[in-house]
């Protein structure tokens, strides 16, 4: 197997965790930085659109690390699926591939799945639930939580903090109750 | 003047220079330790390379398909609690080593901790977020790692999240913390 072969399979979690777990330290030790995502959300408001609203009334540019890191992330994406791209689609439990038959999800080749999310269900009501109503409570959840996976759930037990503990439990709270019992109706419509 | 003698006044001032976004992010910030050196702007693009980096990463632990998140949130696989939980044992791991050790960062600034005050929004603001992570199958990172594998549509996700960052911001004062 030659080396892009191999790197070009998903990669296992006790590879893929640690390596994630890394980035902690490395963001501290080159300049101070606590690994977080959601906040460059913020920073993109107080950019853009800051309204003379407090939350938004800071000097984003020293923030710019943030959007750089996401930034980084788009560009990782893209040359991970153009060169390192696993062709296989995803593994997943038979339980929930049978689950996602009814719903007609057949195809596991993206990342999401084409049935659900391409420009034409946009104008479907399932299609706006999933991508804008679910994309405004990822925005706004994450900030009134003050973090989202990677601040809180990463970062934040990382260094023991007890409201970050509290924090990820409601996020898995939150991700249970909808999962199970009010996106099997989304996905009927 | 001597070379050495410029040094010691420049990181003087730069010491004393003061930090004026420390409220802001002590609000906000699990970690307050915002860097005082100034550097140049460009000095910021190492973080491009950490975030592409981190993109890899997400995509090849398939942490950002919806298909494993829902999987997740049915007990029906342990790839996504492995990731979670080596990425958390790694990080605290690395977090007690800089505490013991002192290290200090590439510039030779002492690496500092500020602990997180518990808020109800930490509790209400998580559900909300949960709510979305199991519609959306992404938390933000993984909203722009799946831009950057060709899907698209996600953009519209991204703005409604940085719309649903903006509401929250505009509501802040009315909402029970």
């Amino acid at each position: 197997m030659s080396f892009i072969d191999w790197i070009r399979q998903p990669w296992p979690w006790y590879i893929a965790g640690p390596l994630i777990g890394l980035m902690v330290p490395v963001l501290l030790i080159t300049g101070n930085k606590a690994f977080g995502i959601s906040s460059s959300l913020r920073h993109i408001c107080a950019a853009c659109l800051p309204a003379n609203i407090p939350y938004f009334r800071y000097n984003w540019k020293n923030e710019i690390w943030n959007l750089l890191f996401v930034a980084g992330i788009v560009i990782g994406a893209f040359i991970t699926i153009q060169f390192f791209n696993d062709p296989n689609p995803v593994q997943v439990n038979p339980r929930l591939a049978t689950e996602l038959q009814r719903y007609g999800i057949l195809d596991y080749r993206g990342l999401v799945p084409a049935e659900l999310f391409n420009w034409n269900s946009l104008f479907t009501a399932k299609g706006m639930l999933l991508i804008i109503a679910g994309g405004f409570l990822v925005g706004f959840g994450t900030r009134y939580a003050g973090g989202c996976t990677s601040g809180h759930a990463i970062m934040g037990l990382s260094n023991l903090q007890l409201p970050s503990l509290i924090a990820t439990a409601s996020f898995m709270a939150g991700g249970f109750i909808v999962a199970n019992l009010v996106l099997p109706y989304i996905l009927k419509l | 003047m001597d070379v050495s003698e410029t040094i010691k006044q420049t990181k003087q001032q730069v010491v004393l220079s003061p930090n004026r976004d420390f409220e802001v992010r002590s609000l906000d910030a699990v970690c307050i330790n915002e860097s005082e050196l100034k550097h140049p702007w460009w000095y910021n693009f190492k973080y491009l390379v950490a975030g592409l980096l981190f993109g890899i990463i997400l995509v090849k632990a398939e942490v950002i398909s919806w298909f494993r998140i829902q999987e997740m949130f049915r007990l029906q696989s342990f790839h996504m609690y492995g990731v979670m939980g080596s990425a958390v044992v790694t990080g605290a791991i690395s977090v007690w080593l800089i505490k013991k050790w002192k290290i200090k960062t590439i510039y030779g600034e002492p690496i500092r901790f500020a602990s997180k005050k518990f808020n109800k929004g930490n509790i209400y603001g998580g559900l909300l977020f949960g709510f979305g992570w199991a519609m959306t199958g992404a938390c933000p990172g993984p909203l722009f790692a799946q831009i950057g594998t060709g899907a698209t549509v996600i953009i519209i996700t991204l703005l409604s999240a940085i719309a649903g960052t903006w509401t929250y911001g505009y509501l802040r004062e009315k909402l029970p913390h």
